[in-house]
């Protein structure tokens, strides 16, 4: 009975979030920590190295790690204060189970009593229902040693087709965009490229708030002589003092892009031999956007056509650049399509492949490039196999030692399985890293999804707002209390080292998800001892294909300050493979990748990137009379995803309160809004009343909401749940509003006052 | 200990990107733990995302120690300017009124003037302040000339500033563009319905800049 319990406030009374400061031995001065702990932040997909000092089992503070090679020492506010979710008083200590009538609907349980619940549950409704009535969410902060430990639990303890992860918000369309032009879904350069590169293209990605530290890699180039092109519906941070800025219209990057293509081919900057040698489906792709004249991208994009011709020329002429994109171009109905536009632009200048020329995507999430290629997204399994393909599925098979007939097929999509729970295919859910509630769009129908399930396992350190549907609560690990791998932004695999122990009956995430197979009678396969041991087995299980881990180990790690992947293992390869130090650079001339088999440096059988033509199509909602205005979503500094941990660190709340609604001065006259006035937004799904804040850094028909906050908070009431065809991520960047000026204050202000 | 006269601090406002990671690391050292000493600010937001970090500029002749009654405010021999001294400061707020750059803060619940003292618990003992160490965007850094020449060509550092009639020098140095002009940037200048006609090259260079460089040269 996974319903949200009746009294709301008790809850938050109960399980916060409560804001924590430092205090107590964390204030005190002079303090000679017991340890200090090399590892890394726990929050973005920079993975910046950090080190946490340690006293008596507790995370005390930090002290910058200025080795690391990604950093050099260097946080933004929230790696500063990342250790006060530590010893934090929202900790769930124990499983909890839900009892209406305990303090905050939840009452203590002995966890093996909570285990065992857990695992006759999820037999009652596999045996009631069939296996794929009870699905998997799993997480992309997760190591990777625990993302692969979900894919394999969900399809060999669970036999259920139905997993899949949080990265199906966030990485999906940048993924599949790159595997369709280049074979492989990582970065293709190291940071380090941006320092030597003329020009720098960024291409919806606020990287001053959302990715703090590239921007020192950004500006350095600066410094180095580049030119800095940003495009963006807002002046962000990094576009204050760019050389060239497009305030482009949400939702129209393709159009750009195949406009930018156009005039690249009218005025020949092209490198034909690259094209000619290195590519294939050039011609269809310059046939296609012969209609993208300047005027016609102008009109769609809503930047000036000199512009557009400006940043052609910058982008045209100039014999080394970057192009980097993030959520920005990818968050839409056609977000596959976005990338694929920027790729082809790439891909016509030739430069990539090369010192200071380069190509990527920032990833959000800590593990968003490690959790989404080792199987805990729905159609794929470790090493980014396919779960589709009949070769990848024996492999597997073997190494999990099971017969492959009993492996499930390919799920859906992490939005599509609540449309399933909607209609009761799927009856019972197990979560993990993931708060659906806060972080999927028209959350509304989430939260009665939720509320429709007949058992709810979540797992984690915190009550998040998407726990609080559910039947039992097992108490998960903080990032500072396990160790293992991950993948940074750059394809850098880096290693989390464990700092202090998890308390209470808290427990590594792995352990409880080996506890739960156990207490099924499905322990085999799920006997790991530690970390260790599962990367031993992934670094099998992605072998030979081409998210090759085998030769990645703790030792190469520390040794080298991180490992690229693809890595593949001494044993057994080539010569060529011994000792491999790791790739961090793709697409080289020369280089070898196991589809290609060295027939050239993109990873298909011919070894060449594929242009692909990229179909321009408007947003999937809109703007008309009734709903005039574009909103669009995104992130603070201050704040991480949905808040469940920096929602509870008082620095980070104290920086950026509350959320606002960011508009120009031209639309905040016409609506008769001013400066800090609370102000409604309304969409076809949900309406939200925020205070806004009246800017000339955004477009006048655009307004911009961050999406951190739950409740009546959340700008994910409004948002559609419109995707992608292809990587099936939301459409965040873009809906169609309307708004006004609100009569009274919203009830979490004391609602009722006149405004 | 002190703080080696080839280790410089150095101000770049024009990277600053508002993170106010600086400010949450601050609040991190010894010597004011829980006390943030940096200010940061917006310029004037709702016309711009600029945001500027001020940290104590440690003045060679400090106005804040030349206006103290209570001789409270000492500069160390490595010219740092130490936080007042809990036994003398009289909390009469003249520093706080009196500096120039605005950096002093009174922390009345302690009846004493707070200020940054360049992490002299770090910066003394050959470690680098934790507001240069973090920052992301290179908007603080802590190094040598010889370093910050390499990494920022096109820019130079001033550390001689006119108040009124009052020049001051300062140990913290302040890095001013060499060249260019500073232009005024709203987003709908680059939009195809209502370009109003501003410039749409972002040129980040500033003549204040040169003027400067010119009053430090001569």
């Amino acid at each position: 009975m996974a319903k949200l319990p009746d009294q709301l406030n008790n809850i938050t009374e109960r399980f916060g979030p409560h804001l924590a400061f430092n205090t107590g031995v964390r204030l005190a001065t002079n303090v000679e920590p017991d340890k200090i702990v090399k590892t890394h932040c726990c929050f973005c997909g920079q993975q910046c190295g950090i080190q946490l000092k340690v006293k008596d089992n507790v995370v005390i503070g930090f002290e910058p790690w200025e080795e690391f090679p990604f950093n050099q020492g260097m946080l933004c506010p929230k790696g500063v204060k990342r250790y006060l979710q530590g010893a934090h008083p929202d900790r769930l200590l124990t499983a909890i189970g839900r009892d209406e009538s305990a303090e905050g609907g939840f009452r203590p349980i002995p966890y093996d009593q909570a285990i065992s619940r857990v695992a006759s549950e999820i037999q009652r409704i596999q045996s009631a229902y069939g296996n794929d009535a009870f699905a998997v969410l799993s997480g992309a902060s997760l190591t990777i040693e625990k993302a692969y430990l979900m894919g394999k639990f969900a399809r060999v303890a669970l036999k259920t087709a139905y997993i899949d992860y949080n990265g199906r918000l966030c990485m999906v369309s940048a993924a599949a965009g790159n595997k369709k032009a280049f074979g492989i879904d990582r970065a293709a350069n190291p940071w380090s490229d941006i320092l030597k590169t003329e020009v720098v293209w960024i291409s919806g990605a606020n990287v001053a708030e959302c990715a703090p530290i590239t921007t020192n890699y950004v500006w350095q180039a600066r410094e180095n002589g580049a030119k800095i092109i940003v495009i963006d519906p807002r002046i962000t941070p990094v576009a204050r003092t760019c050389d060239l800025f497009l305030p482009i219209k949400p939702g129209r990057d393709i159009a750009l892009f195949n406009g930018i293509l156009h005039l690249m081919i009218e005025n020949d900057w092209l490198d034909h031999d690259f094209i000619n040698d290195y590519t294939v489906g050039f011609d269809a792709v310059a046939e296609h956007v012969r209609s993208w004249t300047p005027r016609r991208t102008a009109e769609v994009t809503g930047i000036t056509e000199r512009a557009i011709r400006q940043a052609a020329e910058m982008w045209g002429e100039s014999k080394s650049s970057f192009l980097l994109h993030a959520r920005g171009i990818e968050h839409h109905s056609h977000g596959v399509q976005n990338v694929l536009g920027a790729i082809n632009i790439v891909l016509a200048s030739g430069r990539i492949g090369r010192e200071g020329c380069g190509y990527a995507t920032i990833t959000g999430q800590g593990n968003g490039q490690g959790g989404r290629e080792h199987g805990q997204k729905c159609d794929q399994l470790p090493g980014a196999r396919d779960i589709s393909n009949p070769e990848h599925r024996a492999y597997i098979a073997e190494v999990w030692g099971i017969d492959e007939k009993e492996m499930p097929g390919a799920g859906v999509d992490a939005y599509e399985i609540f449309r399933k729970i909607d209609r009761g295919e799927i009856k019972g859910l197990l979560s993990i890293c993931f708060n659906p509630k806060v972080s999927l769009p028209d959350n509304d129908f989430v939260a009665r999804a939720l509320d429709k399930l007949e058992f709810y396992v979540a797992i984690d350190f915190f009550l998040n707002e998407s726990a609080y549907h559910a039947d039992i609560v097992l108490p998960g690990s903080l990032h500072e209390e396990d160790e293992g791998i991950v993948t940074q932004t750059e394809g850098r695999v880096i290693k989390i080292n464990k700092a202090v122990d998890p308390p209470g009956d808290a427990k590594q995430d792995w352990r409880i998800i080996q506890d739960i197979a156990r207490a099924m009678g499905r322990e085999r396969g799920f006997t790991f001892n530690e970390p260790r041991e599962i990367l031993d087995e992934l670094r099998v299980a992605s072998k030979g294909y081409i998210a090759d881990y085998s030769g990645v180990t703790y030792e190469k790690i520390e040794r080298q300050g991180g490992v690229f992947w693809p890595c593949p293992s001494a044993e057994g390869g080539d010569d060529q493979h011994q000792d491999h130090p790791g790739t961090p650079r793709l697409f080289e001339k020369g280089s070898w990748n196991p589809i290609a088999k060295g027939a050239g440096p993109f990873y298909f059988p011919d070894g060449k990137a594929r242009f692909n033509v990229a179909q321009y199509t408007p947003p999937a909602e809109d703007v008309d009379e009734e709903y005039p205005i574009i909103l669009t979503t995104g992130r603070v500094v201050s704040q991480f995803l949905s808040g469940t941990q920096t929602r509870r660190i008082g620095p980070l709340v104290d920086q950026y309160p509350e959320p606002r609604i960011e508009m120009h001065p031209r639309l905040a006259e016409k609506l008769g809004v001013e400066d800090g006035d609370w102000t409604m937004v309304e969409s076809r799904r949900g309406r939200i009343t925020l205070k806004a804040q009246v800017v000339t850094t955004i477009r006048p028909d655009t307004i911009f909401i961050p999406y951190h906050w739950a409740g009546a908070k959340s700008a994910n009431q409004l948002t559609i749940a419109a995707q992608d065809p292809i990587s099936k991520i939301p459409e965040y960047k873009v809906c169609a509003v309307r708004v006004k000026k609100a009569e009274t204050a919203p009830d979490w202000a004391g609602g009722g006052r006149r405004a | 200990m002190a703080v080696p006269s080839h280790m410089e601090f150095f101000i770049d406002p024009n990277r600053c990107i508002g993170c106010q990671s600086c400010v949450q690391a601050c609040g991190e050292c010894d010597t004011h733990k829980g006390h943030p000493m940096i200010h940061l600010e917006y310029i004037d937001r709702a016309h711009s995302a600029q945001t500027t970090p001020v940290v104590c500029m440690h003045c060679d002749q400090p106005t804040c120690a030349e206006v103290c009654p209570a001789d409270a405010i000492k500069r160390t021999g490595d010219g740092v300017v130490q936080t007042a001294r809990k036994p003398r400061c009289i909390a009469c707020n003249n520093c706080v009124l009196a500096c120039p750059f605005g950096v002093p803060k009174m922390k009345t619940e302690f009846q004493l003037m707070m200020k940054c003292d360049m992490c002299y618990d770090r910066t003394s003992a050959g470690k680098k302040p934790m507001c240069a160490t973090v920052c992301p965007s290179g908007a603080l850094f802590f190094g040598t000339r010889e370093q910050v020449e390499q990494l920022r060509p096109r820019s130079q550092p001033v550390n001689r500033f006119q108040f009124g009639r009052q020049t001051i020098t300062t140990k913290v140095n302040m890095m001013t563009p060499k060249v260019g002009q500073a232009e005024y940037v709203d987003v709908t200048a680059a939009m195809d319905e209502e370009a109003i006609g501003k410039s749409i090259f972002l040129n980040i260079l500033s003549v204040v800049g040169e003027d400067l460089d010119d009053s430090d040269q001569g």
